[in-house]
């Protein structure tokens, strides 16, 4: 890895760094400087060679995009910070503007509002070529006429590295992603997931101060996708590039991220390393968007709540009320027989279907009792429970009545 | 890419399953077989009596001599110097038209694709018109430029009337003006048969470009161009054997006057009682069929090339 | 690090460059190339128009008087030339003899490339290829090729066989149309999985000619409707075949009546560029239709 990162390494390094501190600074002056006349020279000047390649820093501030002809923000006041070398999941169901949010960054997308900062520096008027960033698209975006190593080559070549040094980058890129023996492949006679490897490949060859991914997984197989998002985070942990990694699958996003941005109506929700994310969701869309939840009827002080006769813990921010949705999940809930229950806590439910999970089980219940159907908006209250294989009672079978009691830990009231 | 992908995953279970259970069932199969013959039979017979048969006339005719046997006398008349200037003349006004009918209409698909609805009116609209403007030929083509720069037409009044010019009423018949008339369904056809290249251009690729770095001139030149160029050079040489095998317009044009190959293969036939036109006609047509069918492998040969990649 | 997103850190910045709009360098771009769109598009389609706004204004106003009179459109619809001094006779004759060729030929057409072409995309590929090859050819020869060869049969098929009525030119126009209707039914063939569905239906007991008439047609409609559409506008266009045959139909009629009369030719050519149009037109909003009802489902 050393020797491709020294071919950035320059004298004009050093005066880059100058110019970086200079901006932190004095973000206003440097602000107009960018944005006068000659923006595209400024831009080149600051961004040339820049020493903090593969570790950019990124910050999103108020940014808003309106597309033409639409009356609602695809990017609502939308703000991000990442640090330096960090790999963050932007997380959304298709229309939260997730993909908006990356291609502006990547200055695919106008924005209307706001400002965006690489590196300490404002990007925000330099057009999309000049802002040293590399993106990996969803598919199809391999140039169908030239082969693998031709299609990693060409980020190099429109730089104007000679012939042999760009070719010998290239292959070091196709090794990492071990495509090497490929190389004089044409693009359509590769699987997709070899594709998106080349195109991985294609988008670290420029050493980008900044690594977008737009749901780069989505169009291939399932067992490829796994292959391939876990290679993708090993090299982005060897190579340190700052990368922003744009999914709807939580799966993925829990795999790979050092921190997810869960995204809603133009907005991040929360954002928050994977575990925290799951288990102290701040709203109740990221509790129901990441892992299964039980919405259960309880009452709140705003620090503990009440659930089936059961006291638990609240995480904070939780709504206050004597009747609120408690989300508790599937894994936080205790089921055990009627008979071997002497507690007084704890709801009658019926099973309706028993799911084996190798490991574990995950029952699908109905709450007996019309006590709770009412709350529900008269629907009957499902509540699903998921316990180890060994912890099932013996012989559960479909019709049966179980008891469910929540477990002592901190949950969401809302 | 994908759609190639999922159409070999079926080709290739099809080509699998019969040879797996051939042993049991190959006297099905071969009825199977026969079957699928005698239903294209039709076909076959059909074309055989209306393609191939006067196909193999002209081209048994143009080695015949009078008692049916074979020679390369008719073959002289093929390089009189008026059948040679009427080639000449054939293959300019084709290539010219072709070049201009190419550009223009590239760029016009160029324009009715980039930021457009696959589905907008306008395109479909514009995709309509010249299906039937590319049809557009013969007679009706004819009376259109008649009417508008003919003696009486209402271009030339125009002019006149504008600037006290007059536009020479032969100018039609010229080579410049044949031209002009042969655009008038070239690019048309260029914008049916090069619409599905240019939007086979992705997005992506200009995106993948910008942000690797690339400028328009870079886009241009290194992605969009090259891709391209296969199709559009065999986009061109189709429109070379549309204008060339053109006859229609010219002969309502100009019926007296054998300036290009066609009219002259329309002279020969109506002289074939002329002992000195003998196998004429056929030996024009034979060199029509030679001069196509050079263009055709060639526009094979760039499609073969860009096979390797399509 | 697990807190919700860092709008604090931000929102001092937040109040100074909320005042600056940011740089719409992508809409700049967009709006160039709209103009550079608008400017094609406008020659394009000028080019494309002027001469058929000349042949209206022809129509309209005599070359020689210099009147304005709608005369030559009366004519035709009221099927009465004599105003102008022009026998229709011919003109009548050689539009029914096409309209008639063009429904014979797409009859012939349909017959013989349908069921062949479904047939061979299921059982073979080797034969569906050479298909592909047979049909695409006459792009290759020239019809005034073709007629140079089709002089001899066409003279034999009159003389022995049939009879010199215009109507035997079907036979030559089905080779003539082959290329296109191939293309649009290959186009229809390839976008449905023909395989699947003949297997299906048979796996639940249908015939044959069941299969076929209630399955593939119904799928293959619409490329069955382009290529009658396209077949009927490439015949009420022929010229080549029919004059050099010496055989009567609309062009040649066309042709015969403008050495006469110019403005009733050419309104009338005017008329059957229109026909193309709506034909086509028709088309597309019957294939959008289509679409459309199947997104719905």
């Amino acid at each position: 890895m050393t020797a491709e990162r020294n071919i950035a390494t320059t004298p004009i390094a050093a005066s880059a760094a100058a110019a970086e501190d200079a901006f932190k600074n004095d973000p206003t002056a440097t602000l107009e400087g960018v944005r006068g006349k000659d923006v595209t020279k400024a831009a080149k000047a600051l961004l040339k060679d820049s020493a903090k390649r593969g570790g950019g820093s990124i910050q999103m501030q108020d940014v808003v995009k309106i597309y033409p002809g639409a009356h609602k923000r695809a990017l609502d006041d939308f703000n991000l910070d990442i640090k330096p070398g960090e790999m963050v999941v932007l997380l959304g169901g298709s229309g939260c503007g997730k993909s908006t949010a990356l291609r502006s960054l990547a200055g695919l997308e106008d924005i209307q509002g706001g400002r965006i900062m690489v590196g300490g520096q404002d990007v925000t008027g330099v057009p999309v070529n000049k802002r040293e960033m590399a993106m990996v698209f969803q598919a199809y975006s391999l140039f169908p006429h030239m082969t693998a190593l031709e299609n990693v080559e060409f980020g190099l070549e429109v730089r104007g590295v000679g012939k042999e040094e760009r070719r010998k980058v290239a292959m070091e890129q196709l090794e990492l992603v071990g495509l090497a023996d490929q190389a004089k492949k044409y693009t359509q006679q590769m699987s997709g997931g070899q594709q998106q490897r080349v195109a991985l490949a294609r988008a670290l060859a420029i050493k980008p101060r900044v690594l977008l991914l737009d749901e780069p997984l989505s169009a291939l197989d399932a067992k490829v996708r796994v292959q391939l998002r876990d290679q993708i985070r090993r090299i982005q942990l060897s190579t340190g590039t700052t990368t922003v990694f744009v999914t709807h699958d939580q799966e993925e996003a829990l795999a790979v991220a050092d921190r997810i941005g869960v995204m809603n109506k133009g907005k991040i929700e929360q954002i928050a390393a994977p575990q925290d994310l799951y288990q102290r969701p701040a709203t109740e869309y990221v509790a129901t968007f990441i892992g299964l939840t039980n919405r259960l009827p309880g009452a709140s002080n705003g620090e503990e709540a009440v659930v089936f006769g059961q006291r638990l813990p609240l995480i904070s921010g939780s709504a206050k009320g004597d009747s609120v949705a408690v989300l508790v999940r599937p894994e936080n809930l205790a089921l055990s027989l009627p008979g071997q229950n002497d507690s007084k806590v704890g709801e009658h439910a019926r099973v309706e279907v028993i799911h084996f999970l190798g490991s574990l089980v995950r029952v699908d219940t109905v709450i007996t009792s019309g006590e709770f159907q009412r709350w529900n908006k008269g629907e009957q209250l499902k509540v699903t429970v998921q316990l180890p294989a060994n912890e099932l009672p013996a012989g559960l079978a479909s019709g049966d009545d179980v008891i469910i009691t929540p477990r002592p830990v901190a949950a969401l009231a809302c | 890419m994908t759609a190639a992908i999922a159409q070999n995953g079926p080709a290739a279970a099809k080509a699998a399953g019969p040879s797996a259970s051939s042993a049991s069932s190959s006297l099905a199969k071969h009825r199977q077989e026969l079957g699928t013959i005698a239903v294209s039979l039709p076909f076959f017979a059909y074309t055989a009596c209306f393609l191939l048969a006067p196909t193999v006339i002209v081209i048994v005719g143009a080695f015949q001599d009078r008692s049916g046997a074979f020679t390369l006398a008719n073959f002289n008349n093929l390089f009189a110097p008026n059948t040679i200037a009427a080639f000449i003349t054939s293959i300019l006004v084709s290539i010219a038209s072709s070049v201009i009918g190419a550009v223009v209409g590239g760029l016009a698909s160029y324009a009715l694709v980039i930021g457009a609805k696959p589905n907008g009116l306008l395109r479909r609209m514009v995709s309509a018109i010249s299906s039937v403007l590319a049809q557009f030929g013969g007679v009706m083509l004819a009376f259109a430029f008649i009417a508008t720069i003919g003696i009486n037409g209402i271009g030339t009044m125009l002019i006149k009337t504008l600037t006290g010019y007059t536009v020479n009423p032969n100018w039609l018949s010229s080579l410049p003006g044949l031209i002009t008339i042969y655009c008038y369904f070239q690019i048309p056809l260029m914008i049916i048969i090069f619409l599905p290249a240019v939007d086979s251009i992705r997005p992506q690729w200009r995106e993948a470009c910008e942000s690797l770095g690339g400028n328009t001139f870079q886009y241009w030149t290194r992605v969009a161009l090259p891709i391209l160029a296969p199709r559009f050079i065999s986009a061109f040489l189709l429109l070379f054997a549309s204008a060339f095998s053109a006859y229609a317009t010219a002969a309502a044009l100009f019926s007296q006057r054998s300036i290009l190959v066609p009219l002259m293969i329309q002279g020969a036939m109506r002289n074939e009682m002329d002992a000195n036109q003998q196998g004429f006609a056929q030996v024009l047509a034979f060199a029509m069929i030679v001069v196509v069918a050079i263009v055709m492998l060639l526009s094979h040969a760039v499609e073969k090339r860009a096979g390797r990649w399509q | 690090m697990n807190e919700t997103s860092a709008t604090t850190e931000t929102t001092a910045v937040a109040g100074e460059t909320s005042a600056v709009k940011p740089p719409q360098l992508r809409a700049a771009r967009v709006r160039k190339q709209s103009i550079i769109k608008f400017v094609i598009l406008f020659v394009t389609l000028a080019f494309l128009f002027v001469p058929l706004l000349a042949m209206l204004i022809f129509t309209l106003r005599h070359p020689l008087s210099g009147r304005w009179s709608a005369a030559p459109w009366i004519a035709i619809f009221t099927g009465n030339g004599e105003s102008l001094g022009a026998d229709l006779t011919v003109l009548w004759q050689g539009l029914g003899t096409s309209l008639a060729l063009s429904v014979v030929t797409v009859v012939l057409m349909l017959l013989l490339l349908v069921p062949t072409m479904v047939i061979v995309h299921i059982r073979s590929k080797a034969l569906e290829r050479a298909i592909e090859w047979v049909a695409t050819l006459p792009l290759t020869i020239p019809a005034i090729v073709l007629v140079v060869g089709l002089g001899p049969i066409y003279r034999w098929l009159s003389a022995d066989v049939l009879n010199t009525n215009p109507i035997w030119l079907c036979f030559a126009y089905v080779i003539l149309v082959m290329p296109f209707a191939f293309r649009a039914i290959a186009v229809g063939l390839n976008s449905i999985d023909v395989k699947t569905l003949v297997e299906a239906s048979r796996s639940l007991g249908a015939s044959w000619p069941k299969v076929f008439f209630r399955v593939i047609i119904p799928n293959l409609w619409q490329s069955i409707l382009s290529a009658s559409f396209i077949s009927i506008a490439v015949v009420l266009g022929e010229y080549t075949v029919a004059s050099l045959l010496g055989r009567m139909n609309l062009q040649v009629a066309l042709y015969q009546l403008g050495q006469s009369n110019s403005q009733i030719s050419t309104a009338m050519s005017l008329l059957a560029l229109l026909f193309g149009v709506v034909l086509l037109v028709a088309l597309d909003l019957i294939s959008d239709a289509m679409r459309k009802s199947k997104e719905g489902k």
